[in-house]
């Protein structure tokens, strides 16, 4: 392999792979971000029950990591996100999004800052030349580490309890904060952080350290009936936290070929995390017109008749006219309901006489059901022990 | 504080074109140079003691026609000297004025000339209109409709020559309609005097007919570039505008993502309503203004925003009148299309051509200030000098000289004899001293990937910038550079139509 041919090799393997491939029963493997991971160990209604009701392990090494270091770290990432990241406190964690010139997302992340100018980003696309290109003019160094961080994600309402039994007191970490531990000669990060909307944490090491920290958390977790979980169960727990995912809820600025595609922080229901006090940063002499001009576009939850997912159905007004289309639901186990994220046209947002035209497979025939949505909040799903501190001890 | 309803940066011709254009209709604006005269490329530079050449340009194709009414320079003491004549200098050399020579090709030539004179006709408008946005609103559609029908209105076969042509390189013209070699080579330089291009090189004609939409004739101002200059200051002045000398401008300030005002190198600070930079595009928004005002990706643009600089400026000392046809004519050196491309081909690679192509006159034959009393001094501009020589600066320039000097011996026998003192200004030397970047002509290659609303990039192509209360005035706008104020003109258009 070389630089020309890295495509005509099979996916890459995790470091935590000597452990998920033995228990991945049905061998069930996507592709993400050039690794391979697994979609179901077993069964997913069981991992997912794991997810809500006992503590579950994802393997999250091929997220997508930048390491933004120097004097003007927090300059630079003011001009790149949206957010205020000069703001954010040493050892915290946010959620923040960073546009194109004419202000459409082009990848939602998770950033953490380590310390004054130190600096992690986590997310779903590659991005290096932008993020090079936008470090042109500021004293900052970014470089991929992809690589060189292995994490996991341990959600759950047990998991501060799996935690404790591993030996890391996590009992005063608040959401969005983190701590380090000690562990075998070296560190392990913990964060409150995940992608469930329930109580959680995610465990950031490095790659040698992998295989005995998995070891010693099944370990300490088997009590609560700890469970690895693959990314079927995950989408479901994410979709009924109403969270998204770029390349599946929308698509990336850069991505998109078509011009109507793109869509901006306001059409994504993003827009509460732009500070315009903070200076100029991409995008905002665009965001700041749409702003007064309105936007074309509105992400909503929808509360959907019945219990036929309405994944990638149409969205009609008065069952006649295209309002939109769902891009992702499901049947939520967690409320019984099922729920739906749906990008619709922005004069709908309110959900008056929309409808979604379902294909149901029932016995391998279609039948088409016409069905009144409602708009909801999102999350569909919001547990108060998701914010807890301390969290509950189970 | 000093406050102005407008700073503009850069005291070149444009500036002071767009400064003259503001103060006319009531703005109060003040010039900014960083030189100790204004004038830019319009200056005259003692490069020896004693001797003095114009310190770049030292013809003009004329200045834009509403500039000369609209500032009324004429009045101000601008005057030009009768249009300069062509003599190509070959062992039999070769008089050209617009499209009258003689030989063999005489008809022919004239002909071509006639032809794009013709297209350089319809053309000529756009350079004194903003370009359009590819939008449905906001163009001036009248305007632009009229124009395409003064193109569409050339009759049908002229029409379908015209788009045979327009992209066509200079090269394939030359070849297809002229036979002798100096006629050839004459056209190969024109088109690409100026330009990072060979003749060759795709779209090279289309430069030779902006040139021609400029003005027919090669001209020299009564009393030298620099008494343009200052008659375009005198202007200005008369109108009300402040021009300040020594005055660099170190930085855009910005508040409440406006432009509004600049400071000095100096650390001064002068506020404004507006800012209009008549310096190049990629200096203003990458040093001016910076990073943090403007959006990553149109800042990465304007890094890419190509700028290679291909002409050197020679000037020599002489002790007695070179020994060429006629003192008074444009001296140009350029054997054959061949000998253009080749004196190209190095510098795509960092090197010095064996034998450059140049023109050259002799300002002192107009003027007899410029030397003393039987003592000449010669302006060559030469092509084509390497923007990153390879072998470093000091060592490109030396062989530059060196070879450009062997050229001028081969076609004016005993001059070297004559050269008391030479000076060759390299792209880089140009960068340095008047702020080029990369030394361009154009402050940005004029080549039509960078044209009409592409200039210099499509969210400044309207003079406007993405920073709301900055605008561009200079050659690296359109229609590009040479001694002529359009842009600057057009630009002021532009911030009082806002
Ligand atoms: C070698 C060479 C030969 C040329 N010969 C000819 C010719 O014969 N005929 C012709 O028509 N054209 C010629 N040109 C092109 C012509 O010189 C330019 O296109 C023209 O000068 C552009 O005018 P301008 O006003 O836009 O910019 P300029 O003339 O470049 O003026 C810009 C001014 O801004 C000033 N400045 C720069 N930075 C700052 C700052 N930070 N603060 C304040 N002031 C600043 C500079 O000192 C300068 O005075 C030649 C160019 C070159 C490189």
């Amino acid at each position: 392999m070389n630089d020309l041919t890295h495509f005509e090799v099979p996916l890459r393997q995790t470091p935590f792979h000597a452990r998920t491939a033995v228990l991945n029963k049905l061998n069930r493997w996507g592709p993400w971000a050039g690794y391979m991971t697994a979609l179901c160990f077993g069964d997913e209604a069981m991992e997912h029950t794991a997810i809500r009701n006992g503590a579950s392990v994802y393997d999250l090494c091929p997220m997508v990591k930048y390491r933004v270091t120097g004097a003007e770290a927090a300059a630079f990432l003011d001009r790149l996100t949206i957010r205020n990241a000069g703001k954010l406190p040493v050892g915290s964690v946010h959620y923040t999004v960073w546009c194109d010139d004419e202000g459409r997302v082009l990848d939602d992340g998770t950033l953490f800052r380590h310390g004054v100018g130190d600096y992690l980003i986590c997310c779903q696309e590659r991005h290096l030349p932008w993020l090079l290109a936008s470090s042109a003019g500021y004293d900052v160094a970014v470089r991929e580490v992809t690589e060189e961080v292995a994490a996991l994600s341990l959600q759950g309402p047990c998991s501060a309890s799996v935690l404790d039994a591993a030996g890391f007191d996590v009992w005063g970490l608040k959401p969005f904060r983190m701590v380090r531990f000690a562990f075998q000669g070296g560190k392990v990060t913990v964060s409150r952080t995940g992608f469930t909307g329930d109580l959680g944490y995610e465990l950031w090491m490095e790659p040698a350290q992998a295989l005995p920290f998995w070891d010693h958390l099944f370990a300490s977790g088997a009590p609560w009936g700890i469970r690895p979980i693959g990314t079927d169960a995950l989408n479901l727990a994410r979709i009924e936290a109403g969270f998204i995912i770029t390349n599946m809820d929308f698509i990336p600025a850069d991505q998109a070929l078509r011009e109507d595609r793109a869509r901006s922080p306001f059409e994504l229901g993003l827009d509460w995390m732009i500070d315009w006090d903070k200076g100029h940063f991409t995008g905002r002499r665009a965001l700041l017109a749409e702003k007064e001009a309105g936007s074309d576009w509105a992400l909503v939850g929808l509360d959907v008749p019945g219990n036929i997912s309405a994944e990638g159905s149409i969205l009609y007004h008065g069952k006649k006219r295209e309002a939109g289309f769902v891009t992702a639901a499901a049947w939520s186990p967690s409320v019984k309901r099922s729920v739906a994220l749906a990008q619709v046209e922005a004069k709908y947002r309110k959900g008056d006489d929309l409808w979604v035209e379902i294909y149901a497979l029932r016995e391998l025939q279609y039948v088409k059901l016409m069905l009144p949505v409602t708009v909801v909040e999102r999350p569909f799903f919001n547990p108060a022990r998701k914010r807890a501190t301390p969290p509950g001890r189970f | 504080m000093p406050s102005f309803s407008a700073i503009v940066i850069g005291g070149g011709t444009n500036g002071l074109a767009c400064a003259g254009r503001l103060a006319a209709k009531g703005c109060r604006v003040v010039v900014l140079e960083a030189g100790a005269v204004a004038g830019g490329g319009a200056a005259v530079r003692e490069f020896a003691p004693g001797y003095f050449a114009p310190a770049l340009a030292h013809t003009t194709r004329g200045v834009d026609a509403r500039v000369m009414a609209g500032m009324a320079l004429e009045r101000h003491g601008l005057g030009f000297h009768p249009a300069l004549a062509t003599c190509v200098l070959n062992a039999e050399p070769l008089s050209v004025m617009r499209g009258k020579t003689t030989g063999a090709d005489a008809a022919a030539y004239a002909a071509l000339i006639a032809k794009l004179s013709e297209f350089a006709r319809v053309l000529a408008p756009f350079r004194g209109l903003t370009p359009p946005r590819l939008t449905s609103s906001g163009n001036e559609w009248g305007k632009l409709a009229r124009l395409g029908l003064g193109i569409r209105a050339l009759g049908k076969a002229d029409f379908r020559e015209f788009l045979r042509m327009i992209l066509i390189n200079v090269a394939d013209v030359a070849e297809d309609e002229l036979t002798d070699d100096r006629l050839k080579g004459l056209l190969a330089f024109d088109a690409t005097l100026g330009a990072w291009l060979g003749p060759r090189s795709p779209n090279s004609l289309i430069l030779l007919l902006n040139q021609l939409a400029c003005g027919p004739d090669i001209l020299v101002p009564k009393g030298g570039m620099a008494a343009l200059a200052a008659a375009m200051v005198r202007a200005a002045e008369a109108a009300g505008v402040v021009v300040r000398c020594n005055a660099a401008v170190a930085r855009v300030l910005v508040t409440e993502d406006r432009a509004c005002g600049v400071e000095l190198e100096s650390g001064e600070v002068l506020a404004a309503d507006k800012v209009i930079s008549a310096i190049s595009p990629r200096t203003t928004f990458q040093k001016l203004v910076g990073p943090r005002h403007l959006d990553a990706g149109f800042f990465s643009r304007v890094q890419h925003i190509r700028s290679r600089g291909g002409a050197a400026k020679l000037h020599l000392a002489l002790t007695a009148a070179p020994d060429v046809p006629d003192l008074q004519a444009r001296m140009v050196i350029a054997p054959s299309v061949r000998v253009v491309e080749e004196a190209f081909n190095p510098v795509k690679y960092g090197e010095v051509p064996k034998a450059p192509v140049m023109e050259f006159v002799v300002p002192s034959a107009f003027e007899g200030d410029l030397a003393s009393e039987g003592h000449h001094v010669l302006s060559a501009i030469v092509q084509f000098a390497p923007h990153a020589p390879k072998a470093g600066l000091e060592a490109a320039r030396a062989e530059m000289l060196e070879n450009t000097l062997a050229v001028l011996e081969a076609h004016v026998p005993g001059l070297r004899g004559l050269v008391a003192h030479a000076e060759l200004l390299m792209p880089q030397d140009i960068e340095a001293r008047f702020g080029m970047v990369g030394g361009n002509w154009h402050h940005g290659e004029l080549a039509v990937e960078q044209m009409l609303f592409l200039r210099p990039l499509r969210e400044a192509a309207q003079y406007g910038t993405p920073l709301p209360g900055l605008y561009l005035a200079g050659a690296g706008s359109h229609p590009g550079g040479g001694i002529n104020g359009s842009a600057g003109w057009n630009a002021a258009g532009m911030v009082l139509h806002e």
